[in-house]
């Protein structure tokens, strides 16, 4: 019973990494239809710049922290402007490329300008462990993935920004039509998904250490949280998260086969599960094209 | 006047014949220069290892600052590989057959060094001294031109086993790898050492991938198993991940942390020095940041070298160090050879070292090989974290000489 809690609770503060990460996928969708796979490595990129803000100029961390959530804005928005302005009626093989060119970029970089040793990343919350069992950190880090989420939630639900961003993202010409600057709206959408990745990676690297490839393993699960929920649905990809990480750990450790050794095999069961027989995730809407 | 001038003739066509059957037996060699291939990431997600290749070009250009070997400068061509294998071969042959290099040397990385593992045993070009930690080098009978030189990830296991099973015959061992040919060769070696215990005293072994975000759930598995003895083999982030989870899950079992990670700037210090207190790894050479060692003589020689020769490397990194004894090593061989610089006659003294010391192993540790033996250092020293430095702990020891499968 002791280890069913134990795996539960750990498998609930892993979830909280992928919920946090696929939040900024999610948003990203929102925005430009696609998925960004360079997505990780921004925030990851984006947490270095926290960390040099914390460590090497002495700022203090809630003033980086939000100095951090601009400058990810900011950047997020000039990638947009620079790069995908040019090119964004170029078929989605075209993106998918320039993604990955980003994401090559953005790794050596970091890697380049801070190094490959890992480094210590601070919590802004306190080194305390309840009983041993799950550690201030991951619990603060469950309270932000559910700010995170009411905010999105608020902002495309209530807000007339969030209603023009969907607009843009589902049909460009017609929000055109209608007075929607889109060039704008897709930069904001970036800013705005690389915003929540910094926040996500200045969460996650507390707990798994900053470096260069920080992301590389969180983003599949993120992508699979994301899947499992329904790829633009905020609340979809947060019960994603908490789901894909609680049935890893505890399929890992209750189902003799699979082990340790194919955790990472059943998470990409899951998003080809999913895909299979529920194409819009369990939280998704159904999209009927009227031919 | 016939006979004189038939006598140049000959004189000259016997001199360029010699010169051309020397040039043909000793490719890479000139009077004035020893040609010596090397790929090395120097770009990529191992670019950290990088810097090994800087020390040793230092280290060289000391060497030819100082009169070279015999006469001859070393010239040290590196390439980078990305540690990427197809990149590997493709350099490799470059340095081969169009550089004509007399051997290849320290190239680094597992899967790098076995793209060209046949290759460079079917050309019969001496692979020397390669920079991993595999047990595959170590073959002298189907690889004849390969050596390693660390001691390698058996040996280091099987060492943990001897120390586990002399210390703490009853413990009861939890293990963490990574689950590739690395952490399965700590694992075999482990094995050997406990030898007929090991089936009793191993309770819980866990793998990971390197994917895998975090370690949390394979450590709450080994924790519930009861094990006392923690064997860590992982690698940087997630060695110093395992140290802060078994720390907040207050789980105190005696930990043996491979030596791979047993770093304190890169592993410790990011993972809590008050968390890693009592961490006991295994260790060939000094840490340069070991107060113990400052005053030594082989420091103090590796300190000037690094201000002479290598200003611009980080005096901290034990992989400058790495770099330096490797190096020594090689010109160690080559001195051997004198002027005598064929392939075979290289691989001839490099399978024929006896009791090389180097500047900064530990006193006790020597470089010894034979035709039947290719493992160059095979001797380690246990050291525990104490403070903020990892201190000896016992004595030296050697694994057996039998060979590992």
């Amino acid at each position: 019973m002791d280890l069913f809690v134990q795996q539960t609770l750990a498998g609930i503060s892993n979830g909280a990494i992928y919920a946090s990460l696929a939040l900024a996928i999610v948003m990203i969708y929102q925005a430009i239809d696609h998925i960004n796979f360079a997505q990780g490595e921004m925030a990851m990129f984006s947490t270095y710049i926290a960390w040099t803000l914390i460590v090497r100029f002495d700022v203090p961390y809630w003033i980086a922290f939000g100095l951090t959530l601009v400058i990810s804005f900011l950047g997020g928005m000039l990638i947009e402007r620079i790069v995908f302005a040019p090119i964004h009626q170029a078929p989605a093989l075209s993106h998918l490329l320039v993604f990955l060119g980003l994401y090559a970029i953005f790794n050596s970089l970091a890697g380049e300008i801070w190094g490959h040793t890992i480094k210590e990343f601070p919590s802004p919350f306190p080194d305390y462990s309840f009983g041993g069992l799950i550690g201030a950190h991951q619990v603060g880090t469950i309270v932000i993935v559910m700010f995170m989420l009411a905010a999105i939630y608020s902002f495309f639900k209530t807000t007339k920004l969030g209603l023009a961003l969907r607009a843009v993202a589902s049909n460009p010409e017609s929000a055109r039509l209608v007075g929607i600057k889109v060039k704008w709206m897709r930069a904001l959408g970036w800013g705005l998904a690389a915003s929540l990745g910094s926040l996500s990676g200045m969460m996650i690297a507390p707990i798994v250490f900053l470096d260069p490839n920080m992301m590389g393993g969180i983003l599949i699960y993120s992508f699979t949280a994301a899947l499992i929920g329904g790829i633009d649905s905020p609340g979809g990809a947060v019960a994603g998260g908490f789901l894909v990480g609680v049935l890893e750990n505890l399929v890992g450790t209750y189902v003799e086969f699979i082990g340790s050794e194919l955790k990472l095999t059943f998470a990409l069961l899951l998003i080809t599960g999913t895909l299979l027989l529920k194409p819009n995730g369990l939280f998704g809407r159904k999209i009927v094209t009227r031919v | 006047m016939n006979l004189w001038n038939r006598g140049i003739i000959c004189a000259i066509g016997f001199v360029t014949l010699t010169a051309a059957i020397s040039a043909a037996e000793m490719p890479g060699v000139t009077d004035k220069e020893i040609k010596i291939g090397n790929t090395m990431p120097y770009s990529g997600p191992a670019s950290a290892y990088g810097t090994i290749g800087k020390a040793i070009n230092a280290y060289f250009n000391k060497v030819n600052a100082e009169g070279g070997i015999n006469g001859r400068s070393i010239r040290f061509i590196s390439l980078d590989d990305g540690y990427s294998p197809p990149k590997t071969k493709e350099q490799i042959r470059k340095l081969v057959e169009k550089e004509k290099v007399l051997l290849v040397f320290q190239s680094l990385g597992t899967p790098t060094n076995a793209a060209v593992h046949s290759y460079l045993n079917k050309k019969r070009v001496p692979q020397l001294f390669v920079a991993t930690g595999a047990s595959k080098w170590s073959d002298p009978e189907n690889f004849p031109w390969t050596m390693g030189w660390q001691p390698n990830y058996q040996t280091e296991g099987q060492i943990y086993g001897s120390y586990i099973l002399k210390n703490h015959p009853d413990g009861k061992i939890g293990i963490l790898y990574q689950n590739d040919d690395y952490g399965k060769d700590y694992m075999i070696g482990l094995k050997k050492g406990l030898g007929d215990r090991s089936n009793s005293m191993i309770v819980a072994e866990e793998s990971y991938e390197t994917t895998s975000p975090t370690i949390d759930s394979q450590i709450i598995k080994l924790k519930a198993s009861g094990a006392n003895i923690f064997f860590n083999v992982t690698t940087p982030k997630f060695a110093a991940q395992a140290i802060k989870k078994i720390f907040d899950f207050n789980w105190k079992p005696v930990h043996f942390l491979n030596n791979v990670s047993a770093s304190v700037g890169a592993v410790l210090k990011p993972a809590g020095l008050e968390k890693s207190q009592g961490i006991i790894s295994v260790s060939y050479y000094m840490d340069p940041t070991d107060p113990h060692y400052q005053n030594t003589e082989g420091m103090k020689r590796w300190q000037k070298f690094m201000a002479d020769y290598f200003p611009e490397g980080n005096r901290k990194e034990s992989l400058n160090m790495y770099g330096y004894l490797v190096a020594q090593t090689m010109v160690h061989v080559l001195k051997k050879c004198g002027d005598n610089l064929t392939r075979e006659n290289v691989m001839k003294h490099a399978a024929n070292i006896r009791n090389l010391k180097l500047d900064t192993l530990y006193e006790g540790i020597e470089v010894n090989t034979s035709p039947s033996d290719f493992r160059p250092v095979e001797s380690m020293q246990p050291t525990v974290f104490k403070g903020e430095s990892f201190v000896p702990l016992g004595e030296i020891v050697k694994s057996g000489n039998d060979k590992i499968q």
